[in-house]
């Protein structure tokens, strides 16, 4: 077999399998938030299929999929079937240059942070188009609102990377997890913990998640852009919402907590060759899943900000702060006070 | 408190606008609201998983109706129609006749259960303690018509759940 074969065949598999795994986490993290916020509200959640509820996710899937996709009459066919692929497609392909574990990564690409920032910007084409094709006033205003509060909340987000940026000295997400490893003390989070809430705020912003939901926003507008969408299109949208959810605390765990490394690097009182020592897919799991709980957590807390609000946050909070902590971050930086070395 | 514009309270102020401004940026509110959803996420769910697990219940429940009877097996139903003047929503029918034996009995006691509020009036206005609402609250209907209860079908609540309609009556016997 000639060696290009040989690798798309390695590609292929390696895409394959980590799609896969996505959509099984998105499956079971819509288990995992309806029983966090179940118990958060005194309730347990779902507990009757499988055991322990587990089956819920496939139910749910299964009752999606035998599901009637209604197109509406006036509506723009093609734009509404491609919709909710257009907001999927982006929240997987992002997967392609994230770093599982040490020296694990489809695509390892120098621009990896770039990738990721253009994916992301992408993934809102899918809502807009969503709320345009419908022809509906409800869908529409959520498409509206989804857009400004995208480009809003996109600037903040740019910020904030630009800081780790910064600190890493590349836009290669391996080499930004290298750069901070050592253990606890060399993250990110610490330097830049400013930027660091802005960017998770703003990742919440981003997926359209509570207090940020204007976009669905179901007691004002129904159900927001994807108001007529039904079965599999529907199922779509919202594999591609958890996904961004998934994906977005992925990136926050790489980008300020080290993805894969460990945060007990370096101690030597653990003793040689313990296995919390090491870096593995381990610790960025557990990062990526604490993220989710975060958002969870978030969404059981808050009640959704009003527009003008949301507006206020994102220009004239969060761009000004990020502004200034880099400007800081600069003159750390230059007078070489700090943790990290360039 | 004095809230003139003196050098002191104006200083005040400001110590104030600031205080919160920086409270604000730590997001201290937030930080609290997270606090309670976190604390109530640790404590145990008052879920009650119904078909299995059921809340304590009254004996004086008011459900379905029942026509009770002597323990000789007679009827203790007299058709004097209280029951029927006294109810708010006019659900029950009675019409009666003389039996064979004599006695007022009534030929038909229908109890519309769409109309019934379960106000227990009925139970309170009976002489002869006939008229019972049970403790039974899980029933349905599937054709139309099932709403009227007939004669026939409260007197046979009322011998399927004797034992039960008559423990809750002597345990409420004593507040009447």
């Amino acid at each position: 077999m000639p060696l290009y074969l040989q690798n798309l065949v390695i590609i292929t598999t390696q895409i394959l399998a980590v799609t896969i795994c996505v959509i099984l986490t998105v499956a079971f993290t819509t288990y995992f938030e309806r029983k966090v916020i179940g118990y958060m509200q005194g309730r347990i959640g779902p507990n009757r299929v499988g055991i322990k509820g587990l089956g819920q996710p496939f139910a749910d899937v299964i009752k999606l999929l035998i599901k009637e996709v209604v197109i509406p009459s006036r509506s723009n066919r093609y734009l509404f079937v491609i919709a909710p692929l257009l907001s999927l497609i982006p929240a997987l392909a992002t997967w392609a240059v994230i770093p599982l574990t040490d020296g694990f990564v489809i695509a390892d690409i120098n621009a990896g942070l770039l990738y990721v920032l253009a994916l992301t910007s992408v993934g809102v084409y899918g809502v807009l188009l969503a709320g345009w094709a419908t022809n509906s006033k409800y869908a529409f205003l959520g498409a509206m609102r989804c857009a400004a509060q995208i480009v809003a909340y996109e600037i903040a987000m740019g910020f904030a990377l630009v800081g780790v940026l910064m600190a890493s000295g590349s836009l290669n997400l391996g080499e930004i997890i290298a750069s901070q490893s050592g253990g606890f003390s060399q993250w990110f989070i610490i330097p830049l913990f400013p930027l660091f809430m802005v960017y998770f705020i703003s990742g919440v912003a981003e997926t359209n998640r509570a207090p940020f939901d204007v976009a669905e926003g179901e007691s004002e507008i129904v159900a927001g852009f994807h108001v007529e969408y039904s079965g599999v299109a529907f199922a779509v949208f919202f594999l591609a919402e958890y996904a961004n959810i998934i994906l977005i605390a992925a990136l926050t765990s790489i980008f300020f907590l080290a993805g894969w490394s460990s945060p007990f690097e370096g101690w030597v009182f653990l003793g040689e060759g313990n296995l919390l020592r090491e870096p593995s897919f381990f610790w960025l799991a557990v990062k990526i899943c604490f993220f989710i709980f975060v958002f969870f957590w978030i969404r059981a807390t808050f009640p959704r900000y009003r527009y003008d609000q949301i507006m206020r946050l994102g220009w004239k909070i969060f761009i000004p702060v990020t502004i200034v902590w880099i400007a800081v971050e600069g003159v750390m930086v230059w007078m070489k006070v700090g943790p990290w070395s360039i | 408190m004095d809230e003139s514009w003196t050098l002191v309270n104006i200083n005040r102020l400001i110590m104030k606008k600031i205080k919160n401004y920086i409270k604000t940026f730590l997001l201290w509110e937030l930080w609290q609201g997270l606090s309670v959803t976190l604390r109530n996420f640790f404590r145990p769910s008052t879920t009650i998983q119904y078909p299995e697990e059921k809340t304590p219940q009254s004996s004086r429940f008011r459900g379905l109706h029942a026509l009770r009877r002597y323990p000789n097996g007679e009827e203790r139903c007299i058709a004097c129609k209280l029951c029927e003047a006294v109810c708010p929503a006019l659900a029950i029918t009675i019409e009666s006749e003389v039996a064979d034996d004599g006695t007022r009995r009534a030929s038909r006691y229908d109890i519309d259960l769409f109309k019934c509020i379960y106000c227990g009036f009925c139970e309170e206005a009976c002489p002869v303690d006939a008229i019972v609402e049970t403790r039974i609250h899980e029933y349905h209907m599937e054709a139309p018509g099932e709403n009227i209860m007939t004669k026939d079908k409260l007197l046979a609540i009322g011998d399927k759940f004797d034992n039960l309609i008559t423990k809750d009556k002597a345990a409420d016997a004593k507040y009447r």
